[in-house]
C-alpha cells in the first residue's frame, strides 16, 4: 500500500458583531431575535429599488483582522456581486469580494508549522431556511434576520498537513478573532463555520493533487478533525483502487462519523462575478488606514511569548484566562502588580485556572486583585531562615514536646506548629512548618 | 388649458389664488379621461377623489413661501416605488406589488407639495425605447397615434405632451428620458450620474440609471432639478458635489460659448431629415453668439455595443431577484424582450466570455470617458441628435431588433460617460417632432439650462401642441 500525505486548505466564515448589518441599518442580532423576520428592511429583503450602503466598521474590522494575521492590505478595494439562485438569497446575488479582497498574504503559526493565509474578505450572510410542517404540510420558511449580516471569510493556502493541524489552526483563528473582539464565533449557532478542502498526495510527489473534496458547514473542531480523518481513509481506498475521488462538496454526519455527498462539483456554478455598481470602490487613505492600524492590539503570539519570558507563565494556562485584547491588557496590569509585590505570577495563574482562587479578573481593579491574592498566600510570607530561628527558639522553650515527638507522638507536632505560628504572628503553611520542625528535631 | 402654462406661471397664479390646485387636478383628470384610452400614458391612475381632497388641502395651506411646485399635479414613471401604491415597472411580475417604502425622489416631490395623479407607462424594466415593450397597453404618440412615443419613459412624455400634467419624473438609463422627450416634443433632462438619488428606482442597469425631470421647457426643468438634486446618504453612488441654483442660469447670455458637433453622431445612420433639423438648430445658437465646431469621439462608433454589453450584464444581475420565490408573479411573465436581455447579459458575464465581452466593454467605457473629457476641453457643450430617425410606426422596432438597438446610438453612449444631457424640441420633419440633446460637463446642468432656455426664447417648437389636442380643439 502506498503512503499518502493529506493536504488541507481551509475556508472559515465568521459573522462580525457590528451593531448593524453589512449593507443596511437593521439590527445585527440574528441569534437573539424574538421572532423571524423582525430585523429586516427593503435592503436586506432585496426589494425592488433598494440600495446597499457599506458598513464602515465592518470594513475596518476586516482590515484589523488582516493586520493581526500579518496580511497585506489592498488600499484600493471593492465589492463584487456573486450570483446564484437560492431561496435564502433575496437579491439573486451575494455581495462579496472577488479579485480585490481587503487583505491577502498573511499567516497563522501552529505547533506543526505556519499556515499561509491566502486572503481575508468581507461579504454578507444569507437568510436562513427553516424546514417544518405547517398545517400538516411540509414547507420551507425563510427567516431574513440573518440576511446581510457582515461575514468575513478567511482562506488558507493548501498548507495544512494533518487533521490535528487543521483543528489547531481553526482554534487559533477563533482565538485571534475573539481577541480582536470582532466576532463571537459561536459555532453552535453558525456564527463561525468551517470548511476544509481535502486531498491526498502520494508520498514523494510534489505537485498538488488534481482533485479536491470540499467538506462543508462543519460546526465543531472535533467534527473537523474527525471529518478529515474519515476523508483520509475514504480517499485512500479510492486512490488505492487506481481511481481519483470525485471533485465534490461533502457534509459530515456526526452520528455516524462519516461524510456524505452534498453536491457534485462536476458542473460547478459560474458565479458571474462583476463589481457591484451600487457600491463605489473603497480607497484607504493614510489617515483612515492609520486609524485602523492604531486599533490593532499587541499580537496574541507576542503577548504569550512576553508573558512566558517575563513571568514564566505557560501559554496553555494563560490562554484559559481571557479572550479579548482588553482583557489581556488587564492581565498585564495584574501580572506586573503581582511581580512588583514579589508574588509568583505562575502560581497565581495556576490558582485561578484550577479555581483555587475564585476571583473575577475583569471586574475588579488590578491592585485589588493583587492584594486579594497576597492575603490568600500569606503562608509563604516568611523566609526559611527566619522560620528556622523561630523554630530553634520554640524547641528550646518546649523540651517535653520535642521528647514526645522523638518518641513518635505525632500529635505533639501540632502543638509545636501552633507555637511557631504564634511566635511568627503569621499563618504559615502547615506542611512547610512540619517538615522544617521534623528536620531540625531530627538533627538534635 | 391651464396645464399649458409654465411651472413658474402656474405657481404665481396659485399663490395669487387666481387659480386653485383643485382646478389643476380637475384638468389633469379630465384630460386623462378624454385621452388616455388612446394614448395609454398611465399604468395606474390615482383615485380622483383622493387627489382632489389633497388639492383642497393644498389650496387651504397655500402660502407665498411654498415651493414652486406646491399644489401642482404630477405623474411619475412606474419605475419608482411608491409606498402602498401599486408599482409595476411596466411588468406583470410586479402586477400587484405594493412597496412598503417610497423612492427618495418621490418623497422629495411630494414633500414639496405636488400631488400625485398616477404612474406612467414604460417599457417593462426600462427595456426598450418605444413603450411598446410594456406588459400593459402599448403607448401611442400624441403627434401620430400610429407611432411610438419613444421610451422607456414614454408614458411621462405623453402625459406632458398632451398636457395631462405639468411635469413628470422619468428615468433614463440609455436614453429613456431623452428619446420620448424628443419624439413627443417635450423637454427632459438626463442628469449627471449621481446627481439625483436612485433610492427606490427599480434598477435596470445600476451604473447607468439616472433619475430626471420631464416637463415642457428647460426653464421648468431647472426649477425641478433644484428640488430633486442632492446627496442621499442611502445611495452610495449619489454625489457630494454642491447643488447649483439652476434657475439662476436662465437668461445668462451664451455669447462666446463653444458648441461641439461630434462627427460620429452626424454620420451614417442618421436620417437626413433629422440631420437638417439639427443643423438648423445650430444656426439659432450661432445667432445667439455661440461658436459651432466639429469634434471627434472616435470610439463612440462602438457605443451601442459597449452600452448593451454593460447594461444587459447589469440587468441580468438586477432582475435575478424576480426568481419566482417572491413577488407573486412567476418569472414566466418576463416578456420576450426582457428574456432576451437577461440571456445576453448572462452570456456576457459568463466564465470564458466575460473577458471578451463584459470586461472589454468596461475598458472601452473608460476610453469613451477619456474621449469625452478631451472633447469638453475644447468646447463647452456637445450638441447631438437624440434619435437617429423619426418616431417609428408601432410594431416596426419589435420586428427589427437591430434597428431597435441602434435607436440608442446617440443616447446610450452619453449614458456610459455619465454626463448630463438636456433633450429639447428642435423642430419638425414630416410633421413629427425632432429633439436635440445638449450634452454638458459632469454636474454642469446649469450650463445646459442656460443654453436650452435661450434657445427656447428664440424658438417656439416646445410650445407646439400635439395633433391629438388640436383635433379636439383644446
Amino acid at each position: 500500500m502506498n503512503k499518502y500525505q493529506v493536504i488541507v486548505g481551509m475556508e472559515v466564515h465568521a459573522e462580525l458583531k457590528t451593531n448593524s448589518k453589512m449593507f443596511c441599518g437593521c439590527k445585527n442580532d440574528p441569534f437573539h431575535a424574538e421572532k423571524p423576520n423582525i430585523y429586516t428592511c427593503p435592503v436586506c429583503l432585496g426589494l425592488p429599488g433598494a440600495l446597499p450602503v457599506a458598513n464602515k466598521r465592518a470594513i475596518e474590522w476586516t482590515v484589523k483582522l488582516g493586520l493581526a494575521l500579518g496580511c497585506k492590505i489592498n488600499l484600493f478595494s471593492k465589492f463584487d456581486r456573486k450570483h446564484y439562485f437560492y431561496p435564502d438569497l433575496p437579491k439573486g446575488y451575494q455581495i462579496s469580494q472577488y479579485d480585490l479582497p481587503f487583505c491577502y498574504s498573511g499567516k497563522v503559526e501552529t505547533s506543526f508549522g505556519p499556515v499561509g493565509i491566502t486572503r481575508v474578505h468581507l461579504e454578507e450572510d444569507t437568510g436562513k431556511l427553516i424546514h417544518q410542517k405547517v398545517n400538516g404540510q411540509d414547507v420551507s420558511l425563510i427567516d431574513f434576520n440573518r440576511s446581510s449580516v457582515p461575514l468575513i471569510e478567511i482562506v488558507t493556502e493548501p498548507e495544512i498537513y494533518s487533521s490535528a493541524q487543521a483543528k489547531e489552526y481553526a482554534k487559533k483563528l477563533r482565538q485571534i478573532i475573539r481577541y480582536l473582539d470582532i466576532s463571537d464565533c459561536d459555532m453552535e449557532k453558525g456564527g463561525m463555520r468551517l470548511e476544509a478542502n481535502i486531498s491526498l498526495q502520494k508520498e514523494g510527489e510534489t505537485k498538488l493533487p488534481n482533485y479536491k473534496v470540499e467538506l462543508k458547514n462543519i460546526n465543531s473542531f472535533r467534527f473537523l478533525e474527525r471529518g478529515i480523518e474519515y476523508e483520509i481513509e475514504r480517499q485512500k481506498e479510492i486512490l488505492e483502487e487506481g481511481k481519483i475521488p470525485d471533485q465534490e462538496t461533502r457534509g459530515y454526519n456526526a452520528e455516524k462519523n462519516t461524510t456524505y455527498t452534498q453536491r457534485s462539483k462536476e458542473n460547478a456554478a459560474d458565479y458571474r462575478y462583476f463589481p457591484d455598481p451600487d457600491l463605489p470602490p473603497i480607497r484607504f487613505d493614510n489617515k483612515w488606514f492609520g486609524e485602523i492600524e492604531s486599533t490593532v492590539p499587541e499580537l496574541l503570539d507576542t503577548v504569550f511569548a512576553r508573558w512566558e519570558k517575563d513571568y514564566k507563565v505557560d501559554r496553555k494556562l494563560t490562554e484559559l484566562l481571557f479572550e479579548t485584547a482588553s482583557e489581556a491588557k488587564k492581565l498585564d496590569l495584574i501580572f506586573s502588580g503581582l511581580s512588583n509585590s514579589k508574588l509568583p505570577v505562575d502560581k497565581f495563574v495556576n490558582a485561578v485556572v484550577n479555581k483555587k482562587l475564585n476571583i473575577d479578573l475583569f471586574n475588579k481593579n488590578s491592585e485589588e486583585i493583587v492584594s486579594i491574592y497576597k492575603r490568600s498566600v500569606q503562608v509563604d510570607d516568611i523566609t526559611d531562615e527566619d522560620l528556622k530561628k523561630i523554630i530553634t527558639k520554640i524547641i528550646g522553650l518546649n523540651p517535653k514536646a520535642v521528647e514526645d515527638l522523638k518518641a513518635g507522638k505525632t500529635q505533639s507536632i501540632n502543638f509545636l506548629v501552633g507555637q511557631v505560628m504564634r511566635e511568627a504572628k503569621k499563618k504559615i503553611d502547615f506542611k512547610r512548618l512540619e517538615s522544617l520542625i521534623t528536620s531540625i528535631v531530627g538533627n538534635i | 388649458m391651464l396645464i399649458d402654462k409654465s411651472i413658474k406661471e402656474l405657481s404665481i397664479l396659485l399663490k395669487k389664488k387666481e387659480i386653485s390646485s383643485v382646478d389643476l387636478v380637475k384638468e389633469s383628470y379630465s384630460k386623462i379621461e378624454k385621452l388616455d384610452d388612446k394614448l395609454h400614458s398611465f399604468i395606474t391612475i390615482r383615485e380622483k377623489k383622493e387627489a382632489l381632497k389633497e388639492a383642497e388641502k393644498k389650496d387651504k395651506e397655500m402660502k407665498d413661501d411654498q415651493s414652486i411646485i406646491y399644489g401642482l399635479p404630477f405623474s411619475i414613471k412606474d419605475a419608482y416605488c411608491t409606498e402602498n401604491f401599486r408599482t409595476t415597472a411596466g411588468n406583470k411580475i410586479l402586477d400587484d406589488f405594493l412597496p412598503p417604502y417610497s423612492a427618495e425622489i418621490y418623497k422629495k416631490i411630494v414633500n414639496s407639495g405636488s400631488i400625485l395623479i398616477g404612474k406612467n407607462n414604460m417599457d417593462a424594466w426600462g427595456h426598450g425605447g418605444s413603450t411598446e415593450n410594456t406588459d400593459y397597453q402599448p403607448a401611442h404618440n400624441p403627434w401620430d397615434l400610429e407611432r411610438i412615443p419613444g421610451g422607456s419613459s414614454g408614458g411621462s412624455a405623453i402625459a406632458i405632451s398632451s398636457r395631462m400634467v405639468p411635469f413628470s419624473i422619468g428615468e433614463d438609463t440609455g436614453g429613456s428620458i431623452r428619446s420620448p422627450s424628443s419624439m413627443c416634443n417635450t423637454s427632459g433632462l438626463k442628469v449627471t450620474y449621481g446627481r439625483v438619488s436612485r433610492l427606490g428606482a427599480i434598477a435596470y442597469a445600476s451604473s447607468l440609471d439616472s433619475v430626471g425631470p420631464m416637463a415642457k421647457s428647460a426653464e421648468d426643468l431647472s426649477y425641478l432639478l433644484e428640488i430633486m438634486a442632492g446627496r442621499d446618504s442611502y445611495d452610495s453612488t449619489s454625489s457630494m458635489t454642491k447643488v447649483d441654483k439652476y434657475s439662476q442660469f436662465l437668461g445668462i447670455p451664451i455669447k462666446g460659448k463653444i458648441i461641439g458637433l461630434p462627427k460620429e453622431f452626424f454620420g451614417a445612420g442618421l436620417d437626413p431629415r433629422v440631420k437638417k433639423v439639427l443643423l438648423d438648430a445650430t444656426k439659432v445658437f450661432e445667432k445667439l453668439g455661440a461658436k459651432i465646431i466639429d469634434v471627434n469621439l472616435p470610439h463612440f462608433t462602438y457605443g451601442v455595443s459597449i452600452y448593451y454589453l454593460i447594461a444587459l450584464s447589469e440587468t441580468s444581475s438586477n432582475l435575478g431577484r424576480y426568481d419566482s420565490f417572491r413577488f407573486g408573479g412567476n418569472r414566466e411573465l418576463f416578456s420576450e424582450e426582457t428574456k432576451k436581455r437577461i440571456l445576453l447579459g448572462t452570456y456576457a458575464l459568463s466564465a470564458g466570455y466575460a473577458d471578451k465581452l463584459y470586461k472589454k466593454a468596461q475598458k472601452l467605457r473608460t476610453i469613451l470617458i477619456q474621449e469625452y473629457n478631451e472633447a469638453l476641453k475644447i468646447c463647452d457643450v456637445l450638441l447631438a441628435p437624440v434619435n437617429p430617425s423619426l418616431p417609428s410606426k408601432i410594431g416596426e422596432l419589435i420586428n427589427d431588433p437591430l434597428k431597435n438597438l441602434m435607436e440608442d446610438l446617440y443616447t446610450g453612449t452619453i449614458s456610459l460617460v455619465g454626463a448630463p444631457s438636456l433633450s429639447i424640441p428642435s423642430g419638425f420633419a414630416d410633421g413629427l417632432p425632432v429633439g436635440m440633446q445638449i450634452i454638458g460637463k459632469k454636474f454642469g446642468e446649469g450650463e445646459l439650462f442656460q443654453l436650452g432656455y435661450l434657445y427656447q426664447q428664440e424658438t417656439d417648437w416646445h410650445k407646439r401642441l400635439p395633433t391629438i389636442l388640436k383635433n379636439k380643439n383644446e
